[in-house]
């Protein structure tokens, strides 16, 4: 039983980790910079179409393709936000909405023309396939690796946002633009660094993914519920939150199908309104 | 001024109108096809369109003489509100001969009520719920119903010595449908289930549902999972959880491994047993020339699938019966030229039936192989004129 329970918990917290990955950008533009960001899944969807792209057209590994599925979309995401974005950073939320979700609706539409709208094959390197015991435990290679990335990534974001000048940086232009100018930051630089390492991050998790969420053009609609769960529930622009957040819904989806398949697919959304409703500002959140 | 372009106007019309009456007598054959044809299951519409093509290419574009016009309509996936719109559209406005298409049965339940007013004989080429055909007199339907696909597997199982199975199925209607029928027929033969799952449809991960599998140890499992995203995740998480080297026996009906999604799907699906009506590997000399032309015609992109191939069946129905009626498109003589019709199929012998005006034919029982590089279903066994399960039942 208890092997079963151990099983389980792991599957839940490597699904977590993953969800982790892709909602790390969107907690950031959302919490930090108060833009809401619909589109990011779209983001995520890029990236794991860039990760195919190269495998299959031009035999990349696996692993190469994710420093490169994280550097494409940072950079596309650059130009969006200057393109685009920026414009909307002073207008309402209703507006924010209506721009991203037509956004996501033109990147599905247009994923589509390119790639068709079947399943796109993943093949993993045969390193990263099959069970391994792990202190008597049998987990899944792939899952591990997920965990492992999915840890690291969340020690740098802590770490850049904390200890380094540039997070000092991104902290000041989110805690006031005015004065954070006055003293000579480029707040449109420091915002656009930031919104490209969001989406970059994304697109990562958009290349990890594919071997479990698999990367359908319906991709950034159909996962979008999820990333908003996840980023809700821990706290607008905490990173320990967001990493809290994942975990308990991964561990929460995954217990729930294990043990009580027949409302398993159910309890994932009571759980987040019970937990809004004991913190509405999320786990972590501050209190604004 | 106005008046003259009023005058010139009414003419213009009036010659028009003359126009028509002089060319009533070739009139063309209006075909209605509504269908996917754009978003995620575009795939659908794609696979109907090109089977359709196929069959008017090889006739010179003609039906019983009369050249065929075909217009197409995009639900987008299901939706039975716009399916009801595009019929009533189909008949009022484009005055066509038939309906066809139908990819997904809500949309193909809410037109039911319009074609059986307008009298419009309606094709079904792929919804595959068993009582879209009671639902009107002036439905036919030459591709499957789920249960027809569903039960002759738990007979093959049986047959080869499985007594315990394990059920999962995705949550929704064809689901439950799929399901029912296998249990059925599996009890029937003195099989039991020992357990079962539905899992939501939107479910991407199947890992936990695949380790309580491996943890309840069954003999065997049947999943039935609509074509395209599931089954390969449903797949994946078997073969990553080593399923198969527990000894467990995986089989399924035929979506697992649809000919348009199984070399997407990979080498997950080797090995894995299967009942279906259709693989496009399937080795009569009518399939090889139909496959072939397919090629020709579309290209080596896609490979036609089983909506291709009920889409070319459904034109050869309408012809058929239009054979029989001598040209005359009155819903109710081409119902009853429908009715007992028999056609050669690439899939093999089909034949609408008298009483049910549903499809009888053969199931076969595949196994996904590598041949020539290439995943294929390679069908070993089979079961003759299987009748619609659940209509059976009544």
């Amino acid at each position: 039983m208890l092997a079963i329970l151990l099983t389980v918990l792991f599957d839940g917290l490597a699904y977590g980790m993953l969800l982790f990955l892709i909602s790390i950008g969107l907690s950031v533009t959302m919490g930090m910079m108060g833009f809401v960001n619909l589109a990011h899944g779209a983001f995520a969807m890029f990236g794991g179409y860039v990760a195919t792209t190269l495998m299959q057209r031009a035999g990349v590994p696996f692993l190469v393709t994710l420093p490169v599925a994280f550097a494409l979309v940072a950079l596309a995401s650059i130009v969006v936000e200057r393109l685009l974005y920026q414009r909307l950073y002073r207008r309402g939320p209703l507006d924010q909405v209506l721009f991203t979700v037509g956004l996501t609706f033109m990147s599905v539409a247009g994923i589509t023309w390119f790639y068709g709208p079947s399943q796109q094959p993943v093949v993993l390197p045969a390193f990263l396939q099959g069970q391994v015991s792990l202190f008597g435990l049998e987990v899944g290679i792939f899952r591990l690796f997920l965990v492992a990335v999915g840890l690291l990534v969340a020690a740098a974001v802590v770490l850049g946002v904390e200890r380094t000048r540039f997070g000092a940086k991104i902290r000041a232009a989110v805690d006031n633009p005015v004065m954070a100018t006055g003293l000579g930051i480029n707040v449109g630089g420091v915002f656009a660094l930031t919104f490209a390492i969001g989406s970059g991050l994304a697109g990562l998790g958009g290349a990890l993914g594919i071997q479990i969420l698999g990367l359908t053009p319906a991709f950034p609609l159909k996962y979008l519920v999820l990333f908003l769960i996840v980023v809700s529930v821990g706290g607008l622009g905490s990173v320990g939150g967001a990493l809290l957040a994942a975990c308990v819904v991964g561990v929460i989806d995954m217990m729930t199908k294990y043990f009580l398949p027949e409302i398993g697919s159910f309890i994932i959304y009571a759980v987040m309104v019970a937990l809004l409703m004991w913190r509405p500002h999320g786990l972590l959140g501050k209190k604004s | 001024m106005m008046k003259k372009a009023g005058l010139l106007a009414a003419l213009a019309l009036a010659g028009a109108s003359l126009a028509n009456v002089a060319v009533a007598a070739d009139d063309p054959l209006r075909i209605g096809v509504i269908a996917t044809f754009s978003g995620p299951y575009a795939d659908y519409g794609r696979q109907f369109d090109a089977g359709i093509q196929l069959y008017l290419k090889e006739h010179d574009g003609k039906i019983a003489g009369k050249k065929v016009e075909v217009v197409k309509k995009d639900t987008a996936g299901p939706g039975p509100d716009a399916a009801k719109r595009f019929a009533q559209e189909l008949i009022v406005r484009d005055k066509v001969n038939f309906i066809t298409g139908l990819d997904f049965s809500p949309n193909a339940y809410a037109i039911a009520p319009i074609v059986t007013q307008a009298k419009i004989p309606t094709v079904v080429m792929n919804a595959s719920s068993s009582a879209i055909t009671t639902s009107s007199p002036y439905i036919a339907r030459v591709s499957f119903t789920v249960q027809q696909d569903s039960a002759p597997m738990a007979q093959w199982m049986l047959k080869n010595g499985i007594k315990e199975t394990y059920v999962v199925v995705a949550d929704y209607a064809s689901g439950t449908d799929a399901h029912n029928a296998f249990e059925k027929a599996f009890a029937a033969g003195g099989g039991k289930v020992v357990g079962s799952v539905r899992t939501p449809m939107n479910n991407p991960d199947f890992s936990a549902y695949v380790q309580r599998i491996k943890d309840e140890k069954p003999q065997s499992v049947f999943f039935f999972f609509p074509s395209g995203v599931m089954p390969p995740a449903f797949l994946k998480a078997w073969k990553e959880r080593g399923l198969d080297e527990a000894g467990i026996k995986l089989f399924a009906t035929g979506e697992a491994t649809d000919d348009s999604y199984l070399q997407a799907t990979g080498d997950v699906a080797l090995g894995l047993i299967t009942s279906h009506h259709y693989s496009y590997a399937h080795p009569s000399e009518l399939n090889k020339k139909f496959v072939k032309n397919f090629y020709a015609a579309f290209g080596k992109e896609m490979r036609p699938s089983y909506f291709a191939v009920s889409a070319y069946d459904g034109m050869a129905a309408i012809a058929g019966a239009l054979e029989k009626t001598k040209g005359d498109v009155s819903g109710d003589k081409v119902m009853e030229a429908l009715k007992g019709l028999k056609l050669e199929s690439p899939r093999g012998p089909i034949e609408i039936d008298a009483a049910t005006r549903d499809i009888v034919q053969t199931v076969y029982i595949r196994k996904v192989e590598k041949v020539d590089g290439e995943l294929v279903n390679v069908e070993f066994d089979k079961f003759e004129r299987v009748k619609d399960p659940a209509k059976e039942a009544q």
